[in-house]
Parts: structure tokens; sequence; C-alpha cells
């Protein structure tokens, strides 16, 4: 199914002001939306027959930097029976970066929402175990934030040497 | 400086940057919390099990990574597209071509080049990333048998790997980490007769896969030790995104060289192997493995292809440069792209943002095979034994280079 097609079925289907805006330019093509339809959308694109993205292929968190003052996460998703592809962009405010989790349809993003969560402090609501996974526990701030300085000693290890 | 104090040592430092999920009084009086690894061979490099078990039988898996982790993503956003190569080879350092291989794709097709690529550059990719597949595949064997208790074959897959790596060696000058796929084309052309010691290579080799398929695989005690053990069933797969041999050994016929056809791989003819549970139940260890080993047959026929390709239609000529193409300057313009490839490991995704002003990324997200292939180990592993865990990890067929990146 292309693009077009999904996004038609999106409409049909959903509410017409769910999807905020279109991508064109992005490969695979985008749509824009809210994080409080997140939910709702994520369900019926994997329940609905003739879409089934049976997989979550990429989640990407990404931070604009403070004068955008907006992060995002990105999801990547794949339908493996109808060779798919649709990319989903939820823009969040950056001094309270939180959204739903999708760990309850995909099983995949629990550790994908973990690393999310760990570079860039993004917090997904509901998630069973979100812990840090790549930095250890007791490092201060979000590496991937593009106003993040690392702390000046870590366990008496000057950082910046 | 030599005096420095390079580390003050606490009792509380473990503790406080990788705290244990389960402490001692959450846990039932039968339960004991052991931990394997970062430092211990059958885990494949650092990466730490924190296994409750209940006499010998396993109730739950926490895996701690994260020691290798190198901010691959943090270096790619501060240096321009054609230095992160080097980077994107110490990710899976056993499959640096492959990698290389699709971040190259991801930004040809960013530039939209993608098309302009010379024939005889794509079939020198294809080659020297199924050369490297090989090599990635004997090291997952070979250290997987040493792990199930055989260590005969860990030998014989690391000296036949050792041609390979001579091979790209001559072709890169490198062993292991190449930086020899560049944006838009090579670092060089094949060297002068690479083509006709790699027939010999194949020819050298096709015997001594059907050797190891007797000794190893085929192996009433390997046959013992990995049937149904670690059964992956195939929704579950899908769901917890696993891909690459550990997918396809549940039974799904998904290979991104055949979905995709990316590259000359839509030119090539090749089969893509599924466990059929042959041993056991499909999506064991053994059928992973096996999966490996028919992989590693497909390869060798690819290889053949490709050098047919190479001697005949894309022979070398005078005037060719691998690097015509090769863009001065890297500025693509503003768009959002997922790129992904079938790396030996599985599906590896590279998501670029590119702003259009700079010649630096605005953000390079890894999607890593092994890292995916990992986060399964829970629930394969759960309510089996012990031993069957090792078992396991060796049949993901992680590199912690990538898990962590």
């Amino acid at each position: 199914m292309i693009f077009e097609e999904i996004l038609e079925q999106i409409n049909a289907h959903l509410s017409d002001t769910l999807v905020k805006s279109i991508d064109e330019n992005a490969s695979p093509k985008a749509i824009v939306i809210d994080k409080s339809s997140l939910d709702e959308l994520m369900i019926f694109l994997h329940k609905k027959d003739n879409l089934y993205f049976d997989s979550l292929s990429c989640l990407t968190g990404l931070d604009n930097g403070v004068e955008a003052n907006t992060m995002e996460v990105i999801y990547n998703l794949y339908s493996i029976p109808y060779d798919h592809h649709l990319m989903v962009k939820v823009i969040l405010e950056r001094t309270s970066p939180i959204l739903p989790t999708v760990t309850s349809i995909w099983k995949t993003a629990d550790w994908q929402e973990r690393e999310a969560y760990d570079m860039l402090g993004i917090k997904f609501l509901g998630h069973p175990d979100l812990r840090r996974i790549l930095m250890p526990a007791d490092w201060d701030g979000y590496p991937l934030r593009k106003d993040h300085t690392d702390q000046e000693y870590y366990r008496g290890i000057k950082i910046d040497y | 400086m030599a005096n420095q104090v390079q580390y003050i040592f606490d009792d509380k430092n473990l503790r406080n940057s990788e705290p244990q999920k389960y402490k001692a009084e959450d846990l039932k009086s039968e339960e004991m919390v052991i931990n394997i690894g970062p430092q211990h061979p059958s885990t494949h490099g650092v990466l730490r099990l924190e296994v409750v078990t209940n006499g010998e039988e396993v109730v739950e898996v926490v895996p701690h990574i994260g020691f290798l982790h190198r901010c691959f993503e943090k270096h790619a956003e501060s240096i321009p597209y054609n230095q992160t190569i080097p980077f994107v080879d110490r990710m899976d350092y056993l499959a640096a071509m492959n990698s290389e291989h699709a971040y190259a794709m991801g930004v040809e097709k960013m530039l939209g080049i993608q098309d302009k690529i010379p024939k005889r550059v794509e079939y020198i990719r294809v080659l020297v990333a199924e050369l490297n597949r090989l090599g990635s595949h004997f090291v997952a064997l070979g250290s997987y048998g040493a792990d199930t208790g055989a260590l005969t074959p860990f030998f014989w897959m690391l000296r036949d790997r050792e041609h390979i790596l001579r091979l790209l060696e001559w072709a890169s000058g490198a062993r292991m980490l190449y930086n020899y796929i560049w944006i838009g084309g090579l670092f060089y052309d094949l060297p002068v007769g690479f083509e006709e010691r790699c027939s010999e290579f194949i020819t050298y080799l096709k015997p001594k896969l059907s050797e190891l398929e007797k000794l190893f695989i085929n192996n009433k005690i390997f046959v013992d030790r990995t049937a149904n053990v670690g059964v992956l069933p195939i929704d579950l797969a899908i769901n917890a995104g696993v891909t690459g041999p550990m997918l396809r050994g549940s039974g799904l016929k998904y290979d991104l060289r055949k979905i995709d056809g990316y590259s000359v791989y839509n030119e090539l003819d090749f089969d893509v192997p599924v466990g059929k549970g042959k041993m056991g139940t499909v999506g064991d260890c053994w059928d992973r493995t096996w999966v490996r080993v028919e992989e590693c047959h497909e390869s060798i026929k690819i290889i053949e292809q490709c050098l047919v390709g190479l001697k005949g239609d894309h022979k070398r000529t005078r005037d060719f440069d691998p690097q015509e193409l090769v863009p001065k300057k890297i500025r693509p313009k503003a768009q959002d792209l997922y790129v992904r490839s079938e790396n030996p490991k599985g599906e590896l995704g590279f998501f670029f943002r590119a702003d259009g002003k700079s010649d630096i990324p605005f953000r390079c997200k890894s999607r890593g095979p092994s890292f995916m292939n990992l986060s399964v180990i829970n629930d394969i592993a759960k309510g089996g034994l012990i031993a069957d865990l090792i078992a396991i990890v060796g049949s993901i067929d992680i590199v912690l280079g990538e898990v962590d990146r």
C-alpha cells in the first residue's frame, strides 16, 4: 500500500484532525501527530487488517535544540506481510518531554524507549521498566541533548581531560 | 600525570552505576541471584546477565549492557558524513563491510546519487560484504561450538576466517576495520589478481563447510545440547523486533537482500534458508545455527556470481576510478531518512536527519540488530536451565560493539 492509501485509511477510520501535517520529503513519507492521539493511532495501525504494521523497525528520539524548544520521537513502522512503510513523528515540548509508551503493542519498543530515555530524557508513561540502559545509572544529564555538557568529575575522574 | 589518581575505589561504585534490578529482600526464599559476566567467555564480550535462579532453573534474566558504549551517535553528530564511516566499522566489528555498505547507501540516497553508482563498484561492495558475512558467521559458529563444549570448530572456523581477513586486508589495508566502502564509491579498486585468489579460496572453502556440518552441527552431542532449547516462536520474534538468522530460524522467510533487493542483490540468484525444526522445534538454538551454516552456502553462491560479473561484464578497465563519484562536499537537502540493510546479525538501520545547512548530520541514529535480538533473551531463557542460558546467548550471536554502540 502506498503512503496516500495509508493516509486515506487513517482519515477514514480515525478523526480527521488526527494527522496534523505530512512530511513528503521524508523517506519513507511521514505523518506528524499529537502525542494525545499516539495510542489510538498505533493500535489502529497495528490491528487494522489491511495495514497490519507488525514491526516497529526503529524508534528515534531527537532533540531540536534550545531555540526550537522541541523534541521529537520518530517511529519507523514496517509491515512484513504487505511490505509497506510509514514514519510517524510526534513533536514534544522540550520542557516536559512525556508521551505514552507503545510497549504494549510492540515488545521491541521496550529497549528502544529505554534508550531514548537514557540519551534524551524523554519519559514514556506506562513503560514497565524505564531505567537507563547504556549510560551508568548515576550519570548526570542526557548526553544526546543539544545543550548537554558533561559533568566535571565522575568518581573523581576528570571527564574533560 | 603519572602520579595522578586514575580511579577512586569505592565499594558502592558498581552498585551506584549499574544497580541490580532484584534485591535480596525481593526474592523468594528458594531464589538466588547469580551474576554472569561482564568478564566471562560465554557472554561473547562485556555483557552482564543478572540471573534470578531457583536451583538450576532460570526464573528471570536481566541483561545489563552499556559497558562498551562509545557514543557513536554523539560522534556522528559532530563530524562530517564521510568521517563517520570508521566509527560505523567499530559498531559491528565482525562485519564492518556490511555496516559501511548500509551507511554509504543511506547517505547516497540522501544525496540522490544512489542510481549513478557504477555497477562495478556495486559488485565489489556486494563481494566484500558477502566475504565479511562469511567471516562473521564463522565467528558465530566457531564460538558457539566453544560455548557448547566443542573446541575444534572454533579453531577450524578461525583458520578459514583468516583467509577472508587476509583477502580483505589485501583489498583495503586493514584486517577488520576497513573504511573501504566510501560514500559514492570505494577507497580503491580491487587489487590485480584478487578475483582469481578469491575463486581459489571458494574452491578451498566448499569442502571445509561440509566437513563442518559433519563434525559440528550434525554431531549428536551438539544436537542434544541445542535442539528444543531456547525456542523462539515466530509471533514473539516479530513483535520483539528480532531480525536476521534468528528470525529466519523461527521460520519466517525474511531477508532484506531479497525484499528490498538493494545494491545488486536483485540481479543475483540465492535462496533464503529458514528453520524447519529438523532436529527439534522450529526456532530452537539448533535451527538458528543451521540457518547460519546454510547462509554460508548462499554467500558462496553470491560471491561466485559476483566474481563472474567482475571478470565479465564489469571487468577491470584502465580508466575505472572507484572514487569518481565520491563527493567533495557532502551536504544533503533537509530531510529525514531511514535506511536498512541485511547484516549478518539482522536488520541494520540508520535514521538520518539532515538540516540542509551543514555537512554534519543533525541526528544519526543506528538501529543495531544485536541490540534488538538480545532484548528477547529473557523471554526465551525463562524456565530453562542455566546451562541452556549459555547455549541461548551463544545462539543469538551478539556483538557487544553493536549492542552498546
